[in-house]
């Protein structure tokens, strides 16, 4: 160590005697009430150290605290019938639902936005890491990976550096990981194309023995660091006070985003399942945003204790790092342990097995506070629950949009878009049009380059509605989940948008034969400090919050992204709803496609008028505006037990939801998956809903999913669906199989609208993504 | 009957390929990279992943593990051993096979379901396969192009050391569309796509017909059964 930097060093005792010292609390992003009310806490001036400590944590993305408000409502609005699977609710790395068998599943879903947007690769890579040592640390095994992508316009010639730097980012770090990438979103829409959308989602399997939670409650035990060392990677805001305290002899420009190492992530990932399994660590933590601060406070302050810890003790990549910048590095593949004395011989035992490097910091203390020392000279002595959990809450503004009244006015059937009801060569177009657009085309160009097979247990994947696991070899216990968001509809109306979402990932679930269970998210939006965008967050969380307790299903964990904008411009507001359902065996899976020939296909639930928002009023007219679709959660469940039941009797061959691009999408893909032809009838659809024919095709309707049914078991599914009121429509049968790669033979027919050569649906369907970005 | 899986830091398909060899009706035994002790195991599975990192060439840090002297070793004296994707890649480092695997022609890592046909069925690991039947089993991998020198292409296909070639579609580059390979003595065999990932129905590729039903892979843990048991 430099003794001229000791001499420097803001310790508390310095700080203690240099009350009014000038400090850059505004640079690191505090307001004037946050930086008194730290001093208000100490009873003095914060050091630079704790300075660094309470800004990155009383930061939006540590703190939530423009959300904090309004994501209490999801504790609240919940019955204890929804509690009952719940073993860990909110508020730790994530929600902890039992599924049976002495098994239980977490999962989450988390934002990347930013930095993949300034470095797609890395940004993208360190996303699914993070994520991923999140499930790790409840002490689950993670399982799989899901990945929720919006791109800027297609035709914008920046969007190409995102898209390929954001697939191979993922590509690189979740193959390395060798866990099955089963499924996830890609939307294209010029309103993300300064800020793109880069969300990852991971599940991790346990037994409910193996749960580890994120505290250090004993005093006595040792507080281990292991994994990568700490690097000068993910230092934002910590520069102003690098330069500040230091003299311009150190690196002064810090890299914002981090840089992942998957091969130490997945090395780190076996070393800590053995840790768990010898049960030698008491408490852990991953460090991902904030770093050692937030990793040392939260485990103190859950534990309800304290602790003292060494800083100069940190193995470092790089000597010349400061201790503000060690508190702040982001650092990927790294994690706190909490190990009783007696352990370290084992812990110790395990990790050199695994190569992995280690550094005893300090211990858990018997006492509310946090000390920090730096050479022998303390430098951060704080109340832990002060840093981690009694940040700042806002109440910010809220504000109904001056421009959203138009925005609803300006529906498809005010504007009068054309329709081509009458003329069935340019239906036909039009059809070709929606499906071959780029977000309702084939994303195989994207999700073929991640690794869906590895583990053997992948029992969907993309491209069918969900993706599904098993977890038990023994039984065939597994999970299924699904990610949706639709940001057209939630910028025209974000309480019903939310819930749009909510509907779509559940019905998605229902429809691949699993009973939904829990539910996720990633809310992402414009600036809180924008009245309207916080108006569009309080509205989306309350529709969500309002679905869940209708469809009685519990939300275990999320994230929120703010400060997705380009300059004074939001991007439409984003909440991405992960559903996670249970299958008692996987084996009993729906297809998302037809397989045999002669099936009678039914489509469930009824059409209405509803193009405002649609793919079609978006790919054939440009036009955004109106109302979205309504959405009837009481029917959406009924759908679902349907399904449910219909499964577990084996009489549905195959199910698919109906969703952007409406019925010809889903009639389509259903085709497509395996190549078996249809034909389609419509006018019985038309008839009883009172719906023209182009509104039969494109409507964006929920509460639909389109079925085969083995002509054997007609009689029976029908009356199930009598039974239990869900509206059933017999619309067409499936036809020849194609044969080879041309599909010869196999054609969709849709009567009064065109005979398709599925071949040459395919073609366009698959050509659109890979000759934009290939 | 033992077969051994190695585990080498970074390997990821060792609890498939574990899996395999269990369904087969062999007892698995975990072989660790820092361990040359191959604990008397009838044949061995190197399975795919990305060994210690594979930051320098695929393959080549871990072709110098202890295990892997020890595996080579053994193999010259004829053990059975077959290399998957990352495991082919330490074979071809550790000179098992000959030629070098480069970065797949497009640039992209690239998973999917992939035909061959078995060229060669007097080996330990496909003498349970018609000569020249066509297989699906999936493929997936970022460095999986075959080169070789003119010279040893020309010995490979006239000594018919070719075992596996890619039908319909060459995913990745490789020259002659090789997709894998035997040694001369046959009991070594090393090949891009993976067996292990369709061993079990519903987990496998999908089938004309069925989905995630394709269990052609089961056939090379079948064959290294027949070829222990028989010699």
């Amino acid at each position: 160590m430099n003794p001229a930097s000791l001499a420097n060093l803001d310790t508390v005792a310095v700080a203690a005697t240099t009350p009014d010292k000038a400090q850059p609390w505004k640079e690191l992003g505090l307001k004037e009430d946050e930086y008194n009310q730290i001093k208000d806490i100490l009873g003095r001036r914060p050091t630079s150290s704790e300075l660094a400590m309470y800004s990155v944590m009383w930061s939006e993305h540590c703190s939530y605290k423009s959300s904090k408000i309004y994501l209490r409502q999801f504790g609240e609005k919940v019955t204890d019938e929804m509690k009952k699977h719940l073993m860990v609710g909110m508020g730790e790395n994530a929600g902890v639902v039992d599924i049976g068998e002495g098994w239980a599943v977490t999962f989450k879903v988390e934002s990347h936005n930013h930095p993949s947007y300034i470095e797609p690769f890395q940004g993208a890579a360190t996303g699914v890491g993070g994520i991923v040592r999140d499930i790790l640390t409840m002490g689950a095994r993670p399982i799989a990976v899901m990945d929720q992508l919006r791109f800027g316009a297609v035709e914008n010639p920046d969007t190409a550096r995102v898209v390929h730097g954001v697939t191979s980012g993922i590509s690189f770090y979740g193959n390395c990981l060798g866990l099955p990438n089963i499924g996830g979103e890609t939307v294209f829409d010029k309103v993300y194309q300064g800020n793109p959308l880069v969300n990852a989602l991971s599940v991790g399997a346990l037994r409910h023995e193996d749960l580890k939670l994120a505290k250090a409650s004993n005093p006595g035990d040792l507080v281990i660091l292991f994994g990568a060392r700490t690097g000068a990677d993910g230092i934002g805001g910590v520069s102003v006070l690098a330069s500040e305290t230091f003299d311009s002899t150190g690196p002064a420009k810090r890299p914002a985003v981090q840089v992942g190492d998957p091969f130490a992530e997945k090395v780190l990932i076996e070393c800590c399942l053995e840790l768990y399994h010898a049960g030698v660590v008491a408490g852990i933590q991953d460090l991902g945003g904030a770093g050692i601060s937030c990793a040392t406070s939260e485990l103190a302050s859950n534990g309800g204790a304290g602790m003292r810890v060494d800083l100069d003790k940190v193995l470092k990549r790089d000597e010349s790092l400061t201790p503000e910048e060690i508190l702040m590095s982001e650092s990927q593949e790294r994690m706190m342990g909490i190990v009783p004395k007696k352990d370290l011989k084992a812990f110790i035992a395990l990790v050199e097995k695994w190569e992995v490097e280690y550094s005893i910091l300090g211990e858990v203390i018997n006492e509310d506070r946090l000390y920090i020392n730096w050479h022998g000279q303390e430098i951060v002595n704080v109340p832990p629950r002060t840093v981690a959990h009694d940040g700042p809450v806002y109440h910010r503004p809220v504000a109904y949009p001056t421009w959203i009244d138009a925005l609803n006015g300006d529906s498809v059937a005010n504007r009068g878009l054309a329709r081509a009801n009458d003329n069935a060569t340019e239906l036909a177009a039009q059809l070709v049009q929606v499906v071959s657009s780029p977000n309702q085309a084939d994303k195989s160009w994207i999700t073929d380059q991640y690794d869906h097979y590895v583990g053997g247990n992948t029992a969907l994947a993309q491209p069918d509605d969900s993706g599904m696991v098993r977890v038990s070899e023994e039984t065939g216990l597994g999970v299924a989940i699904a990610t949706d968001a639709n940001g057209r509809f939630c910028q025209l109306d974000p309480y019903q948008g939310a819930k749009l979402a909510l509907a779509e990932a559940y019905r998605n679930v229902a429809a691949s034969g699993a009973s939904p269970m829990a539910v996720t998210n990633c809310l992402n939006f414009g600036s809180p400090e924008n009245p309207e965008v916080m108006w569009q967050f309080q509205q989306a969380t309350a529709g969500l919050a309002d679905g869940c307790l209708e469809l009685g299903i519990p939300v275990t964990g999320g994230n929120v992204s703010f400060y997705n904008q380009t300059g004074d411009v939001a991007i439409h507001p984003t909440p991405v709803v992960g559903v996670l359902g249970v299958i008692d065996d996987v084996a009993r899976r729906i297809p998302s496609g037809w397989q045999d020939e002669g099936h009678n296909i039914y489509l469930l639930g009824e059409t209405r008028d509803e193009l405002d928002g649609s793919a079609w009023a978006g790919v054939i007219h440009d036009h955004l505006g109106g109302k979205p679709p309504v959405v009837s959660l009481a029917g959406e469940k009924a759908l679902a037990e349907l399904l449910h039941g219909a499964s577990l009797q084996g009489l549905v061959a195959s199910a698919h939801d109906l969703s952007d691009g409406g019925l010809a999408q889903a009639v389509v893909e259903s085709s497509l998956r395996f190549g078996v032809g249809a034909r389609v009838w419509l006018g019985e659809i038309m008839e009883r809903d009172g719906v023209d024919l182009t509104a039969a095709l494109f409507s964006e309707s929920t509460g639909r999913v389109l079925v085969s049914v083995g002509r054997e078991d007609d009689v029976k599914f029908v009356g199930l669906c009598e039974a239990r009121g869900v509206p059933v429509l017999r619309i067409g049968v499936t036809d020849v199989k194609g044969v080879g790669a041309s599909l010869d033979g196999a054609v969709v027919a849709i009567k009064d609208v065109a005979d398709f050569n599925l071949a040459d649906l395919r073609d366009g369907w698959k050509a659109t993504i890979p000759d934009l970005f290939g | 009957m033992k077969i051994g899986v190695v585990t080498f830091p970074g390997t990821l398909d060792d609890r498939d390929a574990a899996r395999a060899v269990r369904l087969a009706g062999a007892e698995v035994v975990p072989l660790w990279h820092a361990d040359a002790n191959l604990h008397k195991v009838d044949a061995v599975v190197l399975p795919g992943g990305f060994s210690y990192g594979d930051y320098l060439r695929c393959g080549a840090i871990a072709a110098q593990a202890p295990v892997t002297q020890a595996i080579v070793k053994a193999a010259e004296g004829g053990l059975p051993v077959l290399g998957i994707c990352n495991g082919f890649q330490v074979l071809v480092e550790s000179h098992l096979l000959p030629g070098g695997l480069i970065r797949n022609e497009n640039q992209h890592f690239i998973c999917r379901d992939q035909k061959l046909r078995v060229e060669n069925v007097d080996t330990a690991w496909t003498n349970a396969f018609e000569l020249n039947q066509e297989i699906t089993i999936p493929l997936k991998n970022g460095e999986g192009g075959y080169i070789a020198d003119a010279e040893t292409l020309k010995r490979l296909e006239g000594e018919g050391l070719v075992a596996f070639r890619y039908l319909e579609v060459n995913p990745n580059g490789s020259m002659n569309d090789i997709a894998g390979l035997r040694n001369e003595r046959g009991n070594v065999v090393g090949l891009m796509p993976h067996p292990e990932h369709a061993v079990e129905a519903g987990f496998g590729p999908d089938t004309f017909g069925t989905m995630r039903s394709g269990v052609d892979g089961a056939k090379f843990f079948e064959s290294v059964i027949k070829a222990v048991v028989n010699a």
